[in-house]
């Protein structure tokens, strides 16, 4: 079969899935007076669509911030705005100013999901599509089979499909972002990342790798001549994105630093809620939160988050090759969700986008942590009641990534870039290291479904109401700690050679 | 790619069954409630009140062994939610309902699984190694398993279809591998679960007793009436006494009223594209529309006032006519089970045109046996393609809800694009699937579809003739329909003569 038909299908399954969990509830429903993340994306296209620019941000008699603020760059405000002027055509009810504060209605559910799919539909399976043609190696079948799994990721369907969220459109940015530089439109590339950051300030988990591979990139080709010319160009291009985006508040300073500071909420505290990452963890056994003030734990949050980025930003400046710069977005982005400040459990989609990159290099290893990445954000999605979705998407994701991907077969030490274990742990008597791996793969698996069946069937005891968030996120953070170091030390030795690569195919 | 020769047809199979799993929360049509009372008659009411049974406006009217199957069902759905197995509860629709009732029938689908595989083991793959998709069993088994128009109707609308078309598809691909006592066996189990497959009756009952009961035709094809075998006209009689004996055994007093809806006077309801649609429609531009009488589901009369009006009798009458040279076709000159399944096929189709109260999910039973046919020979995928297309568009305006608007438009494109581009690969070799004049009438299908439901509800004709688009729909797809029809016959009729295979 032609691959246009293949694609078309593929894209066709992709959108049937993600307009099936819409069907679903979303967060908040139901549930005054702050409901949830739906009800502030509606809030959002109220305050823009009836509100002056220069009055977004500021908490006026119009405007109360504490009510769902705007707490995005500029770009999600215009996304905002552009949805409250449909809106508007089909029924002003939705965008009236203050009266349709939790606003519910059928209609209106179609019209928000909507706005999703069609963003998701312009932004982000586009640029899917074409990385997956185009960046990938191997036949047509394999390349479409690496986008079939990348589009039915279940972590980012469920959060903008079910709890609802535009993590496609950042997301999608970003990926064009890496399209373009991939394909070596260095300045196409920071265009579209700048973008990406324009519209979630959370997308600086990946700009230490565009930096450094870009910086690498431009000293490669010489500091003097054309590697300097490229660097300004960047520079230039990324200046002039930026300023585009927030010309309207740069007319005034105050304008711009309310912006940034409702976007940099620095006084909110170390985590919140439970999330798979290093603090929240920790704090099981020992309760940071009491032990250190506000300005220590910022401080130690802002040492450990450097340390760990690090090793991997600076292998990539001195070799700023693709399959460095995957590896070092993956490492990057865990590195800040593990020990970064006030993250939330939807920051680890940030992780899972490059991890879906690698896809087709490391497939076991790749499919392993996304499954491990929706799996930590379950609490949440008991919570907006996705519970069915999440398991048909879960399974239909595992199933077909091994199946497609073939992801347990091609299972040997070199597959699986185990080779660095061996030199690392040279005084340890020889092992299996495919056999282990492998075997830990299904324990983790049981783990994670016998887990998933425990919080949604189980009541916990009366004493320790949270047990099962915190089992699961204790557990997504073991997963993702092993993940960070696996893919550092993957970073950290050969890449995979051409011959290797075909033959696999 | 794990592309070896077992495994693709369970991923195909994991697939749409995780695929159906998305459809729990969507729009439910009232099939749904029906079922749901169906439940609560048999587990909580004796035997002998099951057809009298009518608290709720949804009676029980399908044969006995569907209401055992029923009762069996509500066993599983006790330990879900007792309070649906309550007769008094119309329109219980709780959370544990609704998913036992979608996994009931997702579940059940194993059986039309079992009998796609089957169905897939007799189709012919021509020689040298071709990839996967490429291969007839596979195209086979996606046009089988992910059907738009089983999917929409088993997963969203709300039935039990395909559960019954795994026993029809079964007993074919039985017929088809020459175990024909089966076959006889598995078509009698499906009479006693849904009587709409007395349409296909004639064409089993011709078949079993030129084919099979006469054990060896003459040189020139015509029967052999001293090689007639009592003993398996026997065997057959036995099997189907049985398999009645097993389902009617306790119901033989009490059913006489209830079953057919012959007697109770109902108007070809709904907006399946049947020979009556273009005769209503035409009578329609002559007089007002009165409003109740184009809603599908309940019974009433409607009498024509300028044209003819349509009784029983007429239609059962149209209809024999139909399908009789079909009928006689087999029987004086058989083509083996190939023939057979053109007579199946003929016999749903006319049926379906010709029929008193039609539903136009009855296209189904033509839709789905075709795929066989269409996987071996050019010409029936050029049918197929046609009736597949205006078949499945049919069935448009059972999903009416805004919100199913984008499942059913993908569903569709992807069926199509699937069912066009493999078929077309399959057949590459021997030209093109479709005359121009086809390909215009399917493209003017398209413009059907966005004028009926994307400009129509923004016109201002939608106050005043809310009906428009639904008989739009029907009269164009009723032309694809007759088209498919005399094409199908052409080509049994037409055949060149094969020797009759001895069974």
């Amino acid at each position: 079969m032609q691959t246009w038909s293949l694609v078309s299908i593929c894209v066709l399954l992709a959108i049937i899935a993600r307009w099936g969990v819409s069907l679903n509830s979303y967060s908040g429903a139901g549930k005054p007076p702050m409901f949830g993340d739906y009800e502030a994306q509606r809030h959002w296209q109220e305050v823009t669509y009836n509100l002056p620019i220069q009055e977004w941000y500021f908490n006026t008699t119009n405007n109360d911030l504490n009510y769902w603020g705007l707490d995005y760059p500029p770009l999600t405000a215009y996304h905002s705005w552009i949805c409250a002027y449909i809106a508007k055509t089909i029924n002003p009810e939705w965008v009236e100013l203050h009266k349709s504060r939790g606003y519910e209605s059928t209609q209106h559910k179609l019209f928000m999901r909507m706005t999703v799919l069609v963003a998701d539909l312009l932004i982000y399976i586009p640029a899917v599509v074409l990385y997956c043609l185009y960046l990938t190696d191997g036949s047509s079948k394999k390349k479409v089979s690496i986008m079939f799994c990348f589009l039915l990721y279940p972590g980012l369907i469920l959060i903008d499909y079910g709890h609802f969220q535009y993590n496609g459109v950042s997301l999608g940015f970003a990926l064009w972002g890496i399209l373009a530089l991939g394909l070596g439109w260095d300045v196409l590339g920071s265009m579209a990342f700048s973008l990406a950051l324009n519209y979630k300030q959370m997308e600086l988990y990946h700009a230490l790798p565009f930096f450094c591979y870009l910086l690498g990139k431009c000293i490669k080709t010489g500091l003097i001549g054309r590697g300097l010319f490229l660097l300004v160009r960047i520079g230039v291009t990324v200046l002039a994105t930026f300023a585009l985006c927030w010309l309207p508040f740069l007319a005034e300073p105050s304008q711009a630093m309310q912006v940034v500071r409702r976007i940099f909420p620095v006084a909110r505290g170390l985590f919140e809620d439970k999330v798979a990452n290093t603090w929240c963890s920790l704090n099981t056994l020992i309760k940071i939160k009491s032990i250190l003030s506000g300005d220590s734990q910022l401080y130690l949050s802002l040492a450990c988050t450097l340390l760990a980025v690090l090793p991997s930003c600076i292998r990539l400046l001195t070799k700023p090759t693709f399959w460095h710069f995957k590896l070092a977005l993956v490492n990057s982005s865990l590195a800040f969700f593990l020990f970064s400040f006030q993250v939330h459990e939807k920051s680890i989609l940030l992780a899972a986008l490059p991890a879906c990159l690698l896809l087709n290099d490391l497939p076991l290893m790749a499919l392993w942590f996304l499954q491990a990445s929706t799996f930590s954000m379950l609490p949440l999605f008991l919570k907006d009641g996705l519970l069915v979705p999440y398991i048909v998407t879960s399974l239909g994701f595992l199933f077909f990534s091994i199946y497609l991907l073939s992801a347990l077969d091609h299972c040997s030490e070199d597959k699986l870039r185990l080779g660095a274990y061996n030199k690392l742990f040279y005084w340890l008597p020889k092992m299996d290291l495919a056999f282990i791996v492998r075997w830990k793969f299904y324990i983790s698996i049981a783990a994670m479904v016998g887990l998933s069946i425990a919080t949604a069937v189980l009541i916990p005891p009366p004493h320790l109401p949270d047990l099962f968030p915190v089992l699961v996120s204790t557990t997504a953070f073991l997963h993702f700690l092993g993940t960070f170091i696996h893919f550092n030390v993957v970073q950290f030795s050969e890449p995979p050679s051409r011959k290797s690569q075909k033959k696999s195919n | 790619m794990a592309a070896d020769s077992c495994s693709w047809f369970p991923a195909l199979a994991v697939g749409v069954s995780l695929l159906k799993c998305f459809f729990i929360s969507a729009y439910r049509s009232t099939d749904f409630e029906v079922h749901r009372n169906w439940l609560a008659i048999t587990h909580s009411l004796p035997v002998s009140r099951w057809y009298y049974e009518n608290t709720s406006e949804w009676t029980l009217d399908y044969p006995p062994l569907f209401a055992w199957f029923e009762l069996g069902l509500s066993q599983v759905a006790r330990r879900f939610d007792a309070n649906m197995l309550q007769v008094e509860n119309l329109n219980y629709a709780s959370p544990a309902t609704v998913l036992f009732q979608r996994l009931s029938v997702i579940v059940t689908d194993v059986v039309f699984i079992y009998a796609a595989r089957e169905c897939c083991r007799c189709v012919r793959e021509p020689k040298g190694s071709r990839d996967v998709l490429s291969r007839p069993s596979f195209v086979l088994a996606v046009l089988l398993l992910w059907n738009f128009g089983l999917l929409v109707v088993d997963h969203i609308h709300f039935q039990y279809n395909g559960f019954l078309f795994g026993f029809l598809l079964l007993s074919v691909a039985k017929h088809l591998q020459s175990q024909h006592l089966q076959g006889a066996l598995l078509f009698a189990f499906l009479l006693n679960l849904k009587h709409i497959y007395l349409y296909v009756a004639p064409a089993y009952g011709v078949y079993l007793l030129r084919s099979y009961c006469f054990a060896q035709d003459n040189k020139d094809g015509s029967v052999r009436w001293s090689s007639f075998s009592p003993l398996r006209l026997l065997a057959l009689g036995a099997i189907v006494t049985s398999v009645c004996a097993l389902s009617f055994g306790p119901f033989i007093a009490m059913v006489r009223g209830r079953e057919f809806f012959f007697c109770s006077g109902a108007a070809p309801s709904g907006s399946a594209p049947s020979v009556y649609r273009v005769i209503k429609n035409t009578h329609h531009d002559v007089e007002e529309l009165p409003p109740a009488s184009m809603t599908g589901g309940l019974v009433q009369e409607f009498e024509h006032s300028v044209l003819p009006s349509v009784t029983p009798a007429v239609t059962l009458v149209c209809t024999l006519l139909s399908i009789l040279p079909a009928v006689a076709s087999i029987w004086l000159r058989p083509h083996g089970a190939q023939g057979f399944l053109r007579c199946l096929l003929l016999c749903a189709l006319g049926c379906f045109m010709f029929g008193w109260h039609v539903h136009e999910k009855a296209i189904l039973i033509a839709i789905l046996p075709l795929s066989i046919l269409a996987v071996e020979s050019r010409e029936d995928a050029g049918i197929f393609l046609i009736l597949t297309t205006t078949g499945h568009y049919s069935l448009f305006p059972l999903l009416f809800t805004p919100a199913e608007l984008p499942i059913k438009v993908v569903l569709m494109l992807m069926f199509t694009i699937f069912s066009f581009t493999a078929l077309r690969k399959l057949h590459s070799a021997q030209g093109s699937l479709l005359h121009p004049l086809e390909v215009i009438y399917l493209l003017g299908l398209v413009a059907v579809a966005i004028a009926c439901e994307v400009v129509f509800p923004l016109s201002p004709w939608q106050q005043r003739l809310p009906f428009l688009p639904l008989l739009v729909t029907s009269v164009y797809c009723a032309m694809g329909v007759c088209y498919a029809f005399l094409r199908l016959y052409a080509s049994l009729l037409l055949r060149r003569e094969e020797k009759p295979k001895q069974l």
